[in-house]
């Protein structure tokens, strides 16, 4: 995992191990707008997603590590004569499919459909048995226009087992491989709505979701009303809220690789107030499934500082060591040390979508 | 035929030249002019078919009026022009 990607609103950009965490080629897209990056483990393949704002979305494709690329036909929404037929609106997140079905990857997009391809992005085939779920027209957007898949996860024991998060649409999960889908989520809730509905599965906003590699029956959620945990892969969740100051509101969350019990947030003060507590930015560690938090700021901005870190802009490698985050602000901070101490990669970078290590 | 210009910007991301094809309308000219580049295609028009929300299309130098199914009609000798909107970015 010596390899960070930084997607930002223009650009790619590539931060390597061997020369210190500095940016070691050039941008690629630069100036355009990078919503997901992912460099599929199984091949070293890098996708990047981008969002132009009069083009549309696109997808490119990198085989030598993000030197040269190519584009591929985006992932497009079958035909429809309906007044309101939907289009790509972005591309949210990119995920490797399972060991065993090399060329196979996910796109979660909005506004609201699952595609998959097998044949390394070539082609492209929307998930119908969810995008045709009767509830669909009751799903909405969570900061955009309508809803959107953010969280893709493969059960590694399991290929047909899969976990997807949905602002806002709850959690689904499917058992044989996206053919038929059922709905998670059960004990989440949603101050947004009316008293009556707040229980509702269909209607929570998970901002993130995820597994614990070592134990992937664990999920770790954060919600845009507070922090969840799950131990049979996201059918039930229970809140850990209460537990977690300076906030539980925040969009990102990542599962340490080893402990099924450690998992990482960024706190926020609330939704109508997307900026650090106090103006002072903070990591938060639970080391025993949501039990108790601890706030960790050293290497972080104490004030004043206004950064918001993005659902897909914080990240851990394989080792549990490195961790990785990128604001609004253009900030991007690593650590070395398991998220014990931070520092100051750049501070001159676009606002950032995603971090991810390859 | 018909011609179908493209807006220098695009051209930082695709290759395009001037492409000229049979139709009488919008519709039918980008039809065939863009069969065999889907990719540079979806740069222009949305998954149904639309005009993308900030893309524009002028015909000898008037915006078409139908961005939903192009039906703006077309002569032999017409220009069609595809630029970005100032909106969208």
């Amino acid at each position: 995992m010596n390899t960070l990607w930084v997607a930002s609103r223009k650009g790619l950009f590539r931060f390597d191990a061997g020369s210190g965490f500095t940016q070691s080629a050039p941008p690629a897209h630069l100036a355009a707008p990078v919503t997901a990056v992912l460099q599929d483990p199984r091949d070293g393949t890098v996708y990047a997603a981008l969002s132009h704002g009069h083009f549309g979305c696109k997808l490119h494709r990198s085989d030598d590590g993000g030197a040269t690329w190519v584009e591929l036909p985006a992932p497009a929404y079958p035909a429809s004569d309906a007044a309101d037929a939907p289009t790509l609106e972005m591309i949210w997140t990119i995920t490797p499919g399972a060991a065993d079905q090399p060329g196979t990857i996910w796109a979660g997009t909005i506004p609201g459909g699952l595609f998959r391809s097998d044949d390394r992005g070539q082609s492209w085939a929307l998930n119908m048995a969810l995008w045709d779920q009767p509830s669909r027209p009751d799903w909405f957007g969570g900061g955009y226009d309508h809803a959107g898949i953010h969280s893709i996860i493969i059960d590694p024991r399991d290929s047909q087992r899969m976990l997807i998060g949905i602002s806002c649409a709850g959690c689904w999960i499917t058992t044989d491989g996206g053919t038929s889908w059922a709905l998670g989520g059960t004990g989440m809730r949603a101050d947004y709505l009316p008293e009556a509905r707040a229980y509702d599965p269909l209607g929570q906003d998970p901002h993130l979701l995820a597994a614990s590699p070592a134990n992937p029956d664990r999920i770790w959620c954060q919600h845009h009303c507070g922090i969840y945990v799950s131990d049979d892969f996201g059918r039930n969740f229970r809140e850990v809220s209460q537990n977690a100051a300076p906030s539980a509101f925040g969009f990102g969350v990542a599962s340490h690789p080893q402990r099924p019990d450690t998992a990482f947030f960024v706190p926020a003060v609330k939704d109508e107030a997307r900026i650090p507590v106090d103006g002072k930015l903070v990591v938060t560690r639970t080391d025993d499934g949501g039990a108790s938090f601890v706030a960790i700021d050293r290497g972080l901005p104490q004030g004043p500082a206004w950064d918001l870190i993005y659902r897909h802009a914080l990240a851990i490698d394989a080792t549990g060591e490195r961790l990785a985050m990128g604001s609004t602000t253009g900030n991007l901070w690593l650590s070395q040390d398991g998220g014990a101490g931070w520092r100051l990669l750049s501070g001159h970078l676009p606002p950032i979508a995603q971090v991810a290590f390859a | 035929m018909p011609t179908i210009r493209f807006t220098a910007t695009l051209a930082r991301h695709r290759a395009v030249r001037d492409i000229t094809a049979d139709g009488t309308t919008v519709r039918a000219v980008l039809d065939a002019g863009l069969a065999d580049d889907p990719v540079l295609r979806a740069y222009v028009l949305d998954d149904q078919g639309r005009l993308r929300k900030h893309i524009n299309i002028f015909v000898d130098g008037a915006m078409v009026a139908d961005r939903m199914r192009l039906s703006d009609p077309v002569i032999p000798e017409s220009e069609i022009y595809i630029l970005q909107a100032l909106s969208g970015g």
